[in-house]
């Protein structure tokens, strides 16, 4: 029983990795063929090398991008809850299931945040992060599915580890959008947006957008990390013990309340706004890949 | 020209102080100061997690660890600049949330400013021609959606969103009080070590500790009179990955010396408690039963003797000590659960359950050093003073006998670590942790803004005003239009 939920949660992964490939390609296509030479009219008024958009040609294969990312976050969904089963308790035991769980959160995030915003232009991006993280969990870090070691076995696994994978998916997401802030503002700094980048939303969307994330996770991040203390009151005997994992949650907390703050009370905004959440986000992510496996400490569940 | 300098005094520099001290950007450098300060103390071993490790440093590297040592780095947490930071953070803090708390406790209790002469200003402003009865629908639907109102001649000023605010001290008074709580646990609490085998009794009194540390303040009359009956404890691992599985730990708990005895179950995620008492099942091992006899066959030690686990498959070194032979006898022992390969060299465990148990022994003859009144390690034996007699793998049942005596493995029992902890102050840090989240999620999740309603003879007019720019005041001040009929 447990051994074909395994399989089957395995190839749940697989078909969701072909999926992702097939919506990196269409984002990919997207991208690239909305393209158009220069026209007719232009070099009329000389415009030669003015090269344009025009993405209703290329709308029909970003509609399947993007119902290829739906059907992946699907399939991997699927895939997760199979490998629940097949261990008989929630699939955040080692790092393998942490990292399919992450991945599953980061899509989930990009889907949520586009019913609500035009964020379609990040799939690429996404899609690619996507495959990556899949593919080290699958070919680096696979662990056959495997009971919980004691002090695992706590209701609180699911709450502490849930609210903290959400968190992280969002944090990434607002990270990626950052990024993609500074990115676009450097190529307007020079001159004018690429081609290519002028349907990205302008720079103070992105700005907002990136805010509004952070905000909107930021108290789920604290309730992860007091859900932690109080997990790790009853299993470790305190409920604070600057464990790695734990002084580098805190020092995430700390990064993130200090660009809310510097945000709403000094009126950060732009780079210097996009430079502090990406820092903060990366302190997220050192915890996650450093401390997990080469770390030392009670948090250390790897299986690495 | 000549400079003059305006003289401000002790209390004039002092003022300056508290201010810059008080402002938001120094808060920010100090927290973010905090962060920083946080990230040695998880690259380099900290003495309170990984003792070993510590010394291993002073070991390899005298040198290096002398300057860690100079700057408090192996307890970065408990050092004089990590605590100068997060003091002055808090003092900051709090410099900051009282003045703006009593700010908003007078702006809560004074009235919405009046309505603006000129409405056609403010956003979503629009107008209409209504009925004149206006003013008495808007009160309600104000009443009804729990704005703060004043009624002026001919308009109504309403107000809403002090949630945030609120929320906002809130969870900044909350980080007050989870210090608090940590202080308190760390002044009034106390942490303690004991290993108990299994059929033995632990009694809550200081001596019956390995291990025992508290706070500056701690009372020893505070240490809760329970005692612990080790019953049963059984261990069950993975056969495959020899993971463990399950901790069970069965106990007769007596609250105090004359109440009732009660039957309670221990698993790793769930501790006994004796009020803000806990005692977890941290750690478990096996300590051979063993009897030692003189070269007459008169008994000098009958008893389990707990063993330390030195791998995940629990083999385990420890020392036999029989000071009341002559000579005194000294075993150097190894015990492995289930072995594994065998050699001369020793041996190994394979896992972790005791399947095959196999006890190596190092027998001693001579001076046990125990009298000269220098403690000793129970796990190790100084054998400056003894004669090695010679070297035996015993099985459960089985005897090495020697000129000086014998030593027969009777069996063995599993013992386990109790780890006793008081923290007095924890349920202060749960309240303030609960407390920053509710005022987190209201500071981040509500909006300040004003809603204006004015009526003139007959001309209704609306309008309103946000605080940074929070959305949805547009639809809100739509739906207000329509309560008060204006035709879509």
């Amino acid at each position: 029983m447990s051994t074909t939920w395994a399989y089957i949660s395995n190839y749940l992964v697989y078909s969701s990795m072909a999926v992702f490939t097939l919506a990196f390609i269409a984002h990919a296509y997207e991208t690239a063929f909305a393209v158009r030479a220069p026209h007719l009219a232009d070099s009329a008024q000389g415009n030669l090398r003015t090269k344009t958009f025009d993405y209703t040609r290329t709308e029909k294969v970003a509609r399947v991008a993007t119902a290829m990312m739906i059907l992946g976050f699907a399939l991997l969904f699927a895939g997760v809850i199979a490998r629940g089963l097949s261990a008989g308790r929630v699939p955040w035991g080692n790092m393998y299931e942490f990292s399919i769980t992450g991945a599953l959160a980061f899509t989930g995030a990009y889907l949520g945040a586009l019913r609500k915003y035009d964020l379609r232009w990040l799939g690429l991006f996404v899609s690619i992060s996507v495959l990556l993280t899949l593919g080290t969990a699958v070919a680096v870090l696979y662990r056959p599915s495997a009971p919980l070691v004691p002090a695992l076995k706590s209701t609180w696994l699911v709450i502490h580890v849930s609210a903290a994978i959400i968190s992280g998916g969002v944090f990434l997401l607002a990270n990626v959008i950052a990024g993609a802030y500074l990115f676009l503002d450097s190529m307007e700094k020079k001159g004018e947006r690429a081609a290519w980048a002028k349907r990205l939303p302008s720079l103070d969307v992105l700005d907002q957008l990136s805010y509004r994330l952070v905000a909107f996770v930021f108290p789920l991040w604290t309730f992860a990390v007091i859900a932690g203390a109080i997990w790790a009151e009853s299993a470790w005997g305190r409920y604070w013990g600057w464990d790695p994992k734990e002084t580098w949650a805190f020092i995430t907390w700390v990064a993130y309340a200090a660009y809310l703050h510097a945000r709403v009370t000094i009126g950060w905004r732009g780079r210097r706004a996009a430079w502090l959440c990406i820092f903060a986000g990366s302190t997220f992510l050192f915890n996650y890949i450093y401390v997990n496996v080469w770390g030392t400490g009670k948090h250390t569940y790897s299986g690495l | 020209m000549k400079e003059t300098v305006p003289e401000i005094g002790t209390v004039g520099l002092l003022r300056f102080a508290w201010r810059q001290l008080t402002s938001m950007r120094t808060a920010l450098v100090l927290l973010m100061m905090l962060g920083v300060a946080a990230i040695p103390g998880s690259l380099i071993p900290q003495r309170t997690q990984n003792p070993t490790a510590v010394s291993d440093i002073f070991t390899n590297s005298p040198t290096k660890a002398l300057w860690y040592e100079r700057f408090s780095l192996f307890d970065v947490y408990a050092s004089p600049w990590f605590s100068a930071i997060y003091i002055l953070l808090f003092i900051s803090l709090i410099g900051c949330v009282l003045p703006r708390a009593f700010e908003h406790y007078k702006a809560a209790r004074a009235l919405p400013p009046a309505t603006p002469k000129n409405l056609s200003r403010m956003e979503f402003h629009s107008e209409w021609k209504g009925s004149g009865d206006e003013l008495e629908i808007a009160r309600q639907w104000f009443k009804k959606n729990r704005f703060r109102v004043r009624e002026l001649d001919g308009s109504i000023s309403a107000e809403k969103g002090f949630t945030r605010e609120t929320g906002n001290l809130f969870f900044h008074l909350a980080l007050v009080l989870i210090l608090v709580g940590v202080s308190l646990g760390s002044l009034f609490g106390m942490r303690g070590d004991a290993i108990v085998n299994v059929g033995e009794r632990f009694i809550n009194t200081p001596t019956t500790y390995d291990s025992l540390s508290f706070g500056k303040l701690f009372n020893e009359k505070s240490l809760p009179p329970f005692s612990i009956n080790i019953d049963k404890f059984v261990g069950k691992y993975d056969p495959v990955t020899n993971a463990p599985q399950d901790y069970t730990l069965w106990v007769t708990v007596k609250n105090g010396p004359d109440a009732a005895p009660e039957k309670k179950i221990v698993k790793v995620n769930s501790p006994l408690t004796f009020g803000s008492t806990r005692v977890y099942l941290q750690a478990n091992g096996y300590s051979p039963i063993v009897t030692v006899r003189d070269s007459a066959g008169t008994v000098g030690y009958q008893g389990p003797v707990p063993f330390l686990p030195q791998d995940a498959n629990l083999s385990s070194t420890g020392a036999i000590k029989v000071p009341d032979v002559t000579p005194q006898l000294g075993f150097v022992g190894s015990f492995f659960p289930t072995i594994g390969r065998a050699n001369e060299g020793g041996g190994i465990s394979v896992f972790p359950e005791a399947l095959d148990p196999r006890l190596f022994l190092a027998a001693w003859t001579g001076d046990l050093g125990l009298d000269n009144g220098r403690p000793q390690s129970v796990y190790r034996i100084n054998t400056d003073a003894m004669k090695k007699i010679g070297l035996k793998s015993l099985s459960p049942g089985e005897t090495y006998s020697f000129k000086e005596g014998s030593i027969t493995f009777e069996t063995y029992v599993p013992w386990v670590n109790l780890q006793v902890v008081r923290d007095p102050g924890k349920s202060y840090a749960l309240l303030g942790g609960i407390v920053a989240i509710l005022g987190l999620l209201a500071s981040l999740f509500t909006r300040r803004r004003r809603i204006w309603v004015s009526v003139n003879k007959k001309k209704i007019e609306v309008a309103g005003l946000a605080k940074n720019a929070a959305p949805g005041l547009e639809l809100e001040i739509a739906q207000l239009a329509k309560a008060l009929g204006r035709a879509e």
